[in-house]
């Protein structure tokens, strides 16, 4: 009779390819119970889930114009972590890219759209990384703890946008607790006519594609790696780690802040205090599934915009409550962790 | 003005409860070693099972009771994500929250169905402790959770600096190794202090929604979790100080609340967002001379 | 009476035998030396006795009786306690909560009544302590006496005590003598784990001296002198430099001049250490591990600042510097733990090129065809066992320690820090290790060799300079060496004794 031992060893690799596809798989079927609960057959809900979305392209697109604050934030979470910075701060931060995209497309009307929309992609990313600025020179200079300060900040910047849509933003013309509708030349181009998907997509595939090249083709990404995963001896090397995890945690803000710009300048148009229904912190379920790989996180991000799209299309056809698509995220998030914990170990026939 | 302050001091004390309830879960967490993000989920999960439990048994004490079940069973997963799996602690907290919310708001749409309006219940009672007397009367004319919150305070302290009990949690959220090497089962203590701080975090949710609005609705905790954070780290992890922040909170929110009812145009949102800022002063000041426990955010492993 | 006895223990770590058929017997009423270097054996002894290690073959003897230790909690039931160098006490607690915690059953504490508690059981055996102050607040010395407090509070009537006066100033290390005498009066039978003869010799009654896993032999104090020690503990059969002839000193390369720097608890590690390395010799430093050698080795690597004192390469000042500007400086450093010299997840490539990125930047990114290039001309060169896109930590000890080597020596610096370069090496890269050292000084290099093993020390340096107790006590060259010298140096021989031998 064979005999397996677990001894704490690195899995083989091909494990720990395969543990975000043994994660979905676990988590539909930990979710079905309370598929069944609400009375429905489980297959059929996870073929609204995750076919009839991508069976037509109305809704096809519709799960890119939904993954595209995930691809960002996602993206944000992942280059920070490279270098072992927890950016929790990502929802924050889109909503200071937000603040500058509404602020921005109030007064740049006048300029053109070919010099409008790079103003409004700057100027997000600075809002972002300025946002982001507190919590990353307090762990870099102080060792304060960045989850925490991250969590506070984003907390805090929800109330200024509050205090900015009931006041000085207030829209003139409706009287609501929105910003007043930007300016055209500042929109966000189309991408597919009818559709809701806009140049923030663009955006969000070239951020992808261009962290992936800077972590690990460049001396900076080889830097940040090295601090992420072995601090003491990157220091050794001589590589200055404070400098490079701010560097790190601040492009992340910046990430984030795009992300923002894209949901004002792409989808609502102008400022309103839900415009993230936590994106920020879905992020950290892409960054978390796609093992901070920043190709796999892209896949990752656009799963979970399916999965957002499909629990839609589940609501609607089943009537199942709209907030599976949010237990399936979750639970797919501390799966995926759990399982991550297994690539430590490894069967030995003894 | 007199009805003005015994109402604001009758309503500090009502919004400070799930406050209370809320940071020395937390905080029984935290004194162990797990700084348990979760917090913002349970609460509201809390508030849902008490309510749920309460529409279908009847009786708001079993709705009580199944919330603080309910809580302590997000303790153990958050247990056994960190304690036993050694999973980072941050993402398990944001995932457990993010989980329990999701759980929450779809039971709650799949009980109550898409109706127009909401289901409610009969909420607890307020009980008058002074009767009819002039300043203190009305008061403390408060439900029975929110004496219970203020007499857990003291209890709190008890528990943790005169107990056995109290002792091992103190020594293993400040150096595992030391109480391992004393043979204090680190795992077990960690289990426990999670499981008291989850059913503590649920009841501060229940209180919502089985006394002070008797119903349930989405945004029901609305960051009221990260204010308990904020508070722990603002009362530098200890009891009584903890009971003056929440209520010094409680203090600020209804009493913007107030002046926002007189017309006065005060930026309220500052108000609301001090603790926060206060707090990262405090961190920012105190740096790594706070009280936190040592041990807080690693995961213990005996090699 | 025979508290304790210890026959024919042995112990194997894979192919290193710690402890070889050692017999070892504490007799009640005694103070007990366990005399030896590092390596030699006397904390894996302990170790086994309080149940921390298993010995392979071996019996223990509590009282007389047979004894099964297999873990801590049998050592204490038996009655013995152990006190290291890393007190296991909670910071934030007071006295007597860190005494009782785990051991009390009740549910209810009461800080009043357990103080009073602990300090009867502290009167009892004489020791001072406050029960109601809180350990963050004590000296080191009085976390000791509370360590000590511990295992007395659980009844114990044997205390082990693993180096315990590494950590004290001498002042302290009276008031712990005094509390020896003491429970020695009472009865206690302690065993007293050191490397310092001065100090074994005050207090201690016998000695037993062990020397690579086995027992030299064991003396009374009365019948012995300091030297006689020094010679047991250090005394090897192949003694001799093989040195290829005297060569001219060169130029001094890199000097330290009153080097001071604390250990990571904050308390003077380096308290004035001078030293020059001349171009072309290895200069080693020998000693006992935790005289100072762990800060001196990072203080030349860079990553920890001295409180005072300079670092001078040539004419350029590296004092309080980063890693990189000694890079810059030709200055090559091996660290004392390889694990903190190679990012264990990068592969071999990066890791060969981290510490000098710039080289491989070519329009902006990094070219990948360089690095690749690099790592296979220098694993070929250093024969390392690996290839460049293999993650450093899946390689063995010698592979690491080979990596390291070739990212450094291939660089052709002037200066190399060598700090324990062959810490848990098998044979082979032993001495491929020491052979490139030793090329590196025929080339010119001045070479600083920090190693605890007294052997390699011995067979690499030219002029050996002895630590002890963050100090440099004496340098010599490697005619001049002696056993004796290198001994007394290395055990903190008082200076009259030590000039008495001299002439």
């Amino acid at each position: 009779m064979l005999r397996f031992k677990i001894e704490k060893a690195p899995a083989p690799v091909w494990f720990r390819t395969l543990i975000p596809f043994i994660a979905i798989v676990v988590t539909f079927i930990v979710t079905s119970v309370f598929i069944i609960w609400a009375k429905a057959n489980p297959f059929t809900a996870y073929y609204y889930f995750l076919i009839a979305p991508l069976s037509n392209p109305v809704s096809a697109i519709e799960v890119l114009v939904k993954g595209t604050p995930l691809l960002l934030t996602g993206a944000a979470v992942t280059f920070a972590f490279a270098s072992g910075y927890y950016n929790i701060g990502a929802e924050g931060q889109l909503l200071a890219g937000a603040i500058a995209a509404a602020g921005l497309g109030m007064v740049l009307g006048p300029l053109p759209a070919l010099l409008n929309i790079p103003i409004m992609l700057i100027g997000g990313f600075a809002a972002g990384m300025l946002w982001a600025l507190i919590p990353a020179l307090l762990k870099v200079k102080l060792a304060v703890d960045e989850v925490v300060t991250t969590l506070l900040m984003n907390t805090i910047i929800l109330f200024f946008i509050s205090w900015l849509l009931n006041g000085y933003w207030r829209d003139p013309v409706s009287h609501q607790p929105q910003s007043a509708t930007i300016a055209p030349s500042t929109v966000f181009p189309k991408l597919v006519v009818h559709s809701r998907l806009h140049l923030g997509f663009i955006v969000a595939v070239l951020v992808i594609i261009i962290i992936y090249f800077v972590i690990k083709r460049t001396a900076l990404g080889l830097q940040m790696r090295s601090v992420g995963l072995g601090k003491d001896a990157a220091r050794f090397a001589g590589v200055k780690v404070g400098t490079t995890m701010l560097i790190a945690a601040l492009v992340s803000g910046g990430i984030a802040g795009l992300a923002g710009v894209g949901e004002v300048a792409g989808i609502h148009f102008h400022l309103i205090s839900q415009i993230s229904p936590g994106y920020g912190y879905t992020g950290i379920i892409a960054a978390t599934l796609g093992g901070l790989n920043p190709l796999g996180v892209g896949l990752a991000a656009l799963f979970i915009g399916l999965i957002d799209t499909g629990a839609q299309t589940v609501s609607s056809a089943m009537s199942i409550p709209i907030y599976l698509g949010n237990v399936v995220e979750a639970t797919l998030l501390l799966v995926t962790l759990s399982m991550f914990v297994l690539q430590n170990y490894r069967i030995k026939r003894v | 003005m007199d009805t003005f302050l015994i109402g604001l001091a009758a309503a500090t004390l009502r919004v400070a409860t799930p406050l209370i309830f809320g940071t020395l879960g937390e905080l029984f967490c935290e004194r162990a070693g797990i700084l348990n993000l979760g917090i913002e989920g349970t609460m509201l999960f809390g508030a849902f099972v008490g309510f749920a439990a309460a529409g279908a048994t009847g009786s708001l004490w079993l709705g009580l009771l199944a919330a603080i079940l309910a809580g302590m069973l997000s303790g153990l997963l958050m247990g056994f994500l960190s304690v036993r799996l050694g999973v980072n602690q941050h993402v398990s907290g944001l995932g457990i929250t993010l989980l329990l919310t999701g759980l929450s708001y779809f039971s709650y749409r799949l009980i109550s169905g898409e109706k127009a309006l909401q289901p409610t219940i009969t909420p607890f009672d307020p009980i008058r402790l002074f009767g009819n007397l002039p300043v203190l009367g009305p008061i403390f004319e408060q439900y029975l959770l929110t004496y219970l919150a203020i007499l857990l305070v003291p209890l709190a302290w008890l528990v943790l600096f005169r107990t056995n009990f109290g002792l091992k949690m103190r020594a293993v959220g400040e150096n595992p190794e030391a109480a391992d090497a004393a043979g204090v089962n680190v795992y077990h203590t960690r289990y426990l202090a999670l499981a008291i701080g989850g059913g503590l975090m649920a009841t501060g949710g229940a209180f919502l929604s089985l006394a002070q609005m008797g119903t349930f609705t989405f945004g029901f905790i609305n960051g009221r979790g990260w204010v308990c954070i904020a508070l722990i780290i603002f009362g530098n992890w200890e009891p009584f100080r903890l009971l003056g922040g929440a209520l010094l909170f409680g203090l600020v929110f209804a009493l913007q609340l107030r002046l926002q009812s007189t017309g006065l145009q005060l930026p309220y949102e500052v108000f609301l967002a001090l603790p926060y800022l206060v707090t990262i002063l405090v961190l920012a000041i105190a740096g790594r001379n706070t009280a936190a426990p040592s041990a807080m955010l690693k995961p213990y492993r005996r090699e | 009476m025979v508290a304790i006895e210890m026959k024919g223990i042995t112990k194997r770590f894979g192919p290193v035998t710690a402890n070889n058929q050692v017999d070892f017997r504490l007799e009640q009423g005694e103070i007990h030396a366990l005399l030896g270097e590092n390596g030699a054996g006397k904390t894996t002894l302990m170790r086994i006795l309080y149940g921390l290690y298993s010995a392979d073959q071996g019996q223990i003897f509590v009282n007389g009786q047979r004894a099964h230790i297999v873990s801590p909690k049998d050592a204490i039931g038996l009655g013995i306690g152990m006190v290291t160098q890393h007190f296991t006490l909670v910071p934030t607690l007071t006295v007597a909560e860190n005494a009782v915690l785990g051991y009390i059953k009740s549910f209810g504490v009461n800080p009043h009544s357990i103080q009073l508690d602990v300090k009867a059981a502290a009167d009892r055996y004489g020791i001072e302590v406050r029960p109601s102050a809180l350990i963050r607040h004590l000296s080191v010395g009085e976390r000791q006496r509370v360590e000590i407090l511990k295992s007395l509070y659980r009844n114990a009537r044997v205390l082990i005590l693993d180096e315990p006066t590494a950590v004290l100033v001498p002042q302290e290390v009276d008031v712990l003598f005094e509390t020896l005498n003491r429970l020695r009066a009472d009865g206690m039978s302690i065993i007293f784990i050191s490397h310092k003869l001065y100090e074994v010799m005050t207090i201690c009654d016998r000695i037993t001296v062990l020397q690579d896993g086995h027992v030299v032999g064991t003396v009374k104090k009365t019948d012995t002198s300091q030297t006689e020690l020094a010679t047991m503990m250090v005394g090897r059969e192949t003694f001799g430099v093989s040195r290829q002839g005297e060569r001219p000193q060169g130029e001094p390369l890199l000097l330290i001049d009153n080097l001071c720097a604390n250990d990571p608890k904050g308390f003077p590690a380096l308290k004035g250490v001078s030293l020059e390395v001349h171009t072309g010799e290895i200069l080693g430093v020998a000693g006992v591990s935790g005289n100072g050698q762990s800060e001196l080795s990072k203080v030349l690597a860079g990553t920890l600042r001295s409180t005072s004192g300079q670092v001078t390469v040539a004419s350029e000042n590296l004092t309080c510097r980063d890693p990189d500007c000694f890079t810059a400086a030709r200055v090559g450093r091996i660290p004392e733990d390889r694990h903190e010299g190679m990012v264990g997840e990068l592969t071999v490539a990066e890791n060969l090129a981290l510490e000098n990125l710039g080289e491989f930047i070519h329009n902006g990114l990094l070219d990948q065809k360089k690095i690749m290039a690099h790592a296979e001309k220098l694993i070929a060169e250093y024969q390392i066992k690996a290839s460049p896109n293999d993650h450093t930590r899946i390689l063995s000890g010698g592979n690491m320690q080979k990596v390291i080597l070739a990212r450094v020596l291939s660089r052709s610096p002037r200066v190399v820090i060598a700090s324990q370069p062959t810490r848990g090496l098998d044979v082979g890269a032993t001495e491929y290790v020491r052979s490139k050292l030793l090329e590196q000084r025929d080339r010119g290099a001045a070479v600083l060799l920090i190693s605890e093993d007294l052997d390699e020390v011995l067979a690499l340096s030219d002029r050996i300079a002895v630590i002890y107790e963050g100090r440099i006590v004496g340098i010599l060259t490697a005619k001049d060496a002696t056993v004796t010298k290198l001994g007394l140096m290395m055990t903190g021989a008082r200076e009259a004794e030590h000039a008495a031998i001299q002439n």
